[in-house]
Parts: C-alpha cells; sequence; structure tokens
C-alpha cells in the first residue's frame, strides 16, 4: 500500500493499469485499492502544486505564528478550527516551542494580511499574541523544488 | 609512412565501439527521446554530492594512497562481507579504482599476457573483448542465446576452452541484456573454473539493481575468493557515474599486480570521489533502495509495453536494459535502431554492439523518466506497426 501511495502522490495522473503493471498486481485490485484508500481518507486530495509566481498571479504569502491560550476540555483545537475555516488560511500547524500555531495565508495584497490578523485572527478570543512573517520567496514545496532543474547530462547514448 | 601507419597495430585491431558509431548519428538530431543511455538517470542523492563539497572545503584535494583512502578501502570490505559473507583485508586486498573501467583493465593487463585467451560471454559491455585486446590477449567470445534466458552455459564453455584459457570474464546482471545467473548456475561456472584453472574476472557492476532473486557474488561461492577477481563501483547503483569510483577485491597477490600498474598510470583515483564513496556506503542505502525500487517499476513498464506492441521480449531480471528481439520485423538490429531513431526520434543501441549474437536484438535503458519512457513506447509502437502491417 505505501508503494501505491509514494506513486500516487508523486504522480497522480497514473492510471490504475499503468499503476497495476508498475506495482505487479491486477488492475482491479489496484482500482479497488484506490477506491478504499479515498474513502477511508487515507487520500486526502489530489493537489498540484502551482509555481504561481511563474504564471503570473500576484499573492502575497505570510506565515503567523500564533499564540493561544489552551481551554478547558478542546485545548487548542477549538481555537485552531476558527482559524483553519478561513477561506484565506492555507496551512495550520500546531507546533511546540516558542508560539503555538504556524498559520499560512495566501492573500492578494499586503494590506489584506493585515487586515486579516488585525480584525480576524487577533481578535478570536484565547489569541495571545501574533508575529507576521511576509514569505519572500517560495523555494520548496511539498518536498518539490520550485525551481528544480536538474537536467539531464547524460550524452544520448553511452555504454 | 603515414600517421596511421605508425599506430599500434594492437589498438588499430580494435574496431571502433558500436555505440560510438550510433552516438554519432544520434548526437546531430533534436527531440530525441533516448533509451540508448547505459547510465541513471538520477542525480547522485543530495547528501553524496554535499560530502564532496564539505570534503573540498575541508582541504580534501591531495593525492591518497595509491590502493585509495583506508577508510573507503574498509567501507568497502565491509559492505562485502555483510552482503555476501565474504571477508577481504582492506590492507591488501581492496583496490580503488577509475570506475569499474580501470579495474577491468587493470585485472587484464595484470593476467594476461601474449597468446592467453580470455573466455567473453556475449552479448557484453563493449569494453571487454577490448581490454583482452589490448592486455595482449585473445578474446574468445561464447554465445549466449535468449532461448536460455542469456544465462552463461558451462557446454557452450567447454568447446572453447584451450590449454592457452587463462580467465573467464562474466557480468551479471548483464549489460544489454539484464540477465542474472542464479547461485546455482554460477556453482557450474566456478566448477568449470576450477577444473581448468581458470581465473575468474567477476564484474558485479549491476549487483545491487537484481529485481528478482538475490545476487550471488562470484567470490562467494566455495573456494572461489582466491580465483576471483571482483570488480564493482559506484556508478550504477549509487547514480555516480561521473565521479568515477570502481574498487577491486582478489587475493593479494593479484591486487599487488594490479595496483604496480594503476601506480604507474593512474595514481591514485580522486580523494574527492573517493570521500563521496565513504558518504554512499555509510549513508547511502535508503536513497539506493529507492532508485532500485524505481527501476523495477519501469522495468515491469517496458516490458509490459515492449510485448503489447508485438515484440518478444525475455525478462530481465537485473541492471537497467531491456532486450527485445526485433527480428519479426524483418530489420537488422542497426536498421531498425537507424530507422527507429529518423523516424520517430527515439534512440536505443543496436544489440550486435554487444557481440555477434546480439543481432536481432536492441538494447533500450529504463534509465529514463516515466513520461519519456510512455512517449518511447508510443513512438516504437507507430513504427513497428508500420513494419508488420
Amino acid at each position: 500500500m505505501k508503494e501505491l501511495l509514494e506513486l500516487l502522490e508523486k504522480d497522480h495522473t497514473l492510471t490504475p493499469e499503468q499503476l497495476a503493471v508498475m506495482l505487479g498486481m491486477s488492475k482491479d485490485k489496484v482500482t479497488a485499492e484506490i477506491e478504499r484508500l479515498e474513502r477511508e481518507k487515507v487520500i486526502v486530495k489530489y493537489h498540484t502544486i502551482i509555481n504561481w509566481e511563474k504564471a503570473g498571479v500576484d499573492s502575497v504569502y505570510a506565515i503567523i505564528h500564533v499564540n493561544i491560550a489552551p481551554q478547558r476540555e478542546v485545548g487548542f483545537d477549538a481555537i485552531a478550527e476558527r482559524i483553519y475555516r478561513f477561506p484565506e488560511v492555507k496551512n495550520l500547524y500546531l507546533m511546540s516551542g516558542a508560539f503555538d500555531l504556524s498559520v499560512m495565508v495566501e492573500c492578494n495584497s499586503l494590506k489584506e494580511v493585515s487586515q486579516f490578523v488585525f480584525s480576524k485572527l487577533a481578535t478570536i478570543e484565547g489569541v495571545v499574541s501574533t508575529t507576521t512573517h511576509f514569505l519572500l520567496k517560495r523555494y520548496k514545496t511539498e518536498g518539490v523544488i520550485m525551481e528544480d532543474e536538474e537536467e539531464d547530462r547524460r550524452l544520448a547514448v553511452t555504454p | 609512412m603515414s600517421w596511421s601507419d605508425r599506430l599500434s597495430p594492437t589498438v588499430k585491431s580494435i574496431p571502433p565501439s558500436g555505440i560510438r558509431r550510433f552516438f554519432d548519428i544520434v548526437a546531430e538530431m533534436k527531440g530525441v527521446v533516448s533509451l540508448g543511455v547505459g547510465e541513471p538517470d538520477f542525480v547522485t542523492p543530495w547528501h553524496i554530492r554535499e560530502s564532496c563539497v564539505y570534503g573540498l572545503q575541508r582541504g580534501y584535494t591531495a593525492y591518497t594512497s595509491n590502493l585509495g583512502l583506508l577508510e573507503l578501502r574498509e567501507e568497502i570490505a565491509r559492505l562485502i562481507h555483510n552482503r555476501y559473507n565474504v571477508m577481504y583485508n582492506p590492507r591488501n586486498e581492496v583496490l580503488v579504482t577509475v570506475g569499474v573501467s580501470e579495474a577491468l583493465d587493470l585485472a587484464m593487463r595484470a593476467i594476461v599476457s601474449s597468446g592467453d585467451e580470455v573466455l567473453v560471454p556475449e552479448p557484453c559491455y563493449v569494453s571487454y573483448k577490448a581490454c583482452v585486446t589490448l592486455a595482449g590477449g585473445t578474446a574468445v567470445p561464447v554465445p549466449t542465446s535468449v532461448e536460455n534466458d542469456f544465462r552463461l552455459q558451462v557446454a557452450d564453455l567447454e568447446v572453447r576452452v584451450t590449454p592457452r584459457t587463462k580467465a573467464i570474464l562474466i557480468g551479471y546482471p548483464n549489460n544489454p541484456t539484464g540477465a542474472i545467473m542464479t547461485r546455482e548456475e554460477l556453482l557450474k561456472i566456478a566448477e568449470f573454473a576450477t577444473k581448468h584453472d581458470l581465473i575468474v574476472i567477476s564484474d558485479e557492476i549491476y549487483g545491487d539493481l537484481t529485481y528478482e532473486g538475490v545476487h550471488t557474488c562470484f567470490s562467494s561461492l566455495p573456494d572461489m575468493r582466491d580465483r576471483t577477481i571482483l570488480l564493482n563501483g559506484f556508478s550504477k547503483a549509487y547514480a555516480m557515474t561521473g565521479w568515477r569510483i570502481g574498487y577491486a577485491l582478489a587475493n593479494p597477490e593479484f591486487i599487488a599486480a594490479m595496483n604496480k600498474i594503476h601506480q604507474y598510470t593512474i595514481l591514485c583515483a580522486p580523494i574527492t570521489a573517493q570521500v563521496s564513496a565513504i558518504e554512499a556506503l555509510k549513508n547511502g542505502e535508503t536513497a539506493m533502495s529507492k532508485m532500485v525500487d524505481e527501476y523495477n517499476r519501469r522495468r515491469r513498464l517496458m516490458l509490459e509495453g515492449l510485448r503489447s506492441i508485438g515484440l518478444d521480449c525475455f525478462e530481465p531480471k537485473g541492471a537497467f536494459y531491456i532486450f527485445p528481439s526485433i527480428e519479426k520485423t524483418g530489420l537488422t538490429a542497426l536498421q531498425f535502431a537507424e530507422e527507429l531513431l529518423k523516424e520517430e526520434k527515439v534512440a536505443l543501441v543496436p544489440g550486435d554492439a554487444f557481440g555477434d549474437c546480439g543481432q536481432g536484438f536492441v538494447r533500450c535503458s529504463y534509465a529514463a523518466s516515466f513520461s519519456n519512457l510512455s512517449t518511447a513506447l508510443e513512438r516504437i509502437e507507430r513504427f513497428v506497426s508500420r513494419r508488420l502491417g
């Protein structure tokens, strides 16, 4: 199963036929396995990584470190849910260390980021402090090097 | 006297590599999908590359001992012991060379004298026969066939062995066929070698790329350790072709003789590459096994793809080559390769570049990206269906 997931994580356009040959399984078994993995939310979503900068779309990304006061019974989860429901929040992680939550937001402008922070995020009850870091350049996302051009430098025919 | 007349007759007697001739044609074309490449399409894993950079920062810029860095020799000896349970003394039974190519050349020059014959199973890596010739010996081809899955048969050796036969040079998993030899089959070769008192040079550069069954190290066979010159290197399994690091393991007499030539010609392998080879052996197992898994998936894809096109294809179980028969197209291997290149821009290598018995076959390397393999298969299918009508 791990091998199937790794292949799909790398390239979800592979067809069940291709996967079946690559894994030495039957096509029906691969199809059934994928369906099960999707049903059980092991495969959560098929995702495409786009270099938006190259596509000419200017977005502003920021990573906001948030300190919060945990609440009885629900701990950090209730506040986290209030935050991750905002559509501009792309990633949200509970962290150990100097801050509690790492929130990554995508907005159209610096102004929109600031507005999100002071009007939506900072006003949530339980949010103690925020520190906003603007993302200047994306080198690697989800394990993919954005400008990765490790060219094939091999000769066309070699022994 | 022309300049050509002044060249060594031995060098003049060696034909240019069939691969080289074909490369010249490919080099002039654009938009070619190449299945003609005998090296990994992965770049060396980053941690190995990084160790080279760090090595330079630490000032690793000098000669090493002729035999190679002791730490590397120790790691090589440890690897062979852990994997195949054969002990070699890193101080006098391990020699680090500039690729397996140099190790092969040294082995030949250390043991072959004028008039000696060396049995060379074919199809085989293009350098094998030339190295025997350059050492002053005579390469005696021993054909293998698809009927036996390109595995070497003792009967074919027996009819070619003579009192002048000095050694046998084997390379399994095989380039270009992808054939492997089982332990039982190699035991028969070992018995043959003992019976005729032959040295065995075993090139195991593709040993880690064995997909079905377990690779058997020839030295690990009973009583074969001291009769065998074991060659291996980092090029294929660790995707380190350009680093040129290989090694030879053998009894102290063989290694001393090989080192004598090595010290007067090469002196030592590059230190930066040796430092990185240490990193590869210490921490490269995970990256290597990921690459091997990927090759295995591509192997299955290529086998399925070529068979569905209608080409007869035996199942390769090692290396990263597949060797389909193109006989039913009515073309020679060279015609097939040239016409496919011109019409569909797919480069592969005619099988007879690896020996006469490779006629009727082509070598396709699946060390290429999945999308390139798919594109190549589509193009080959078009080409073949035109020929088959």
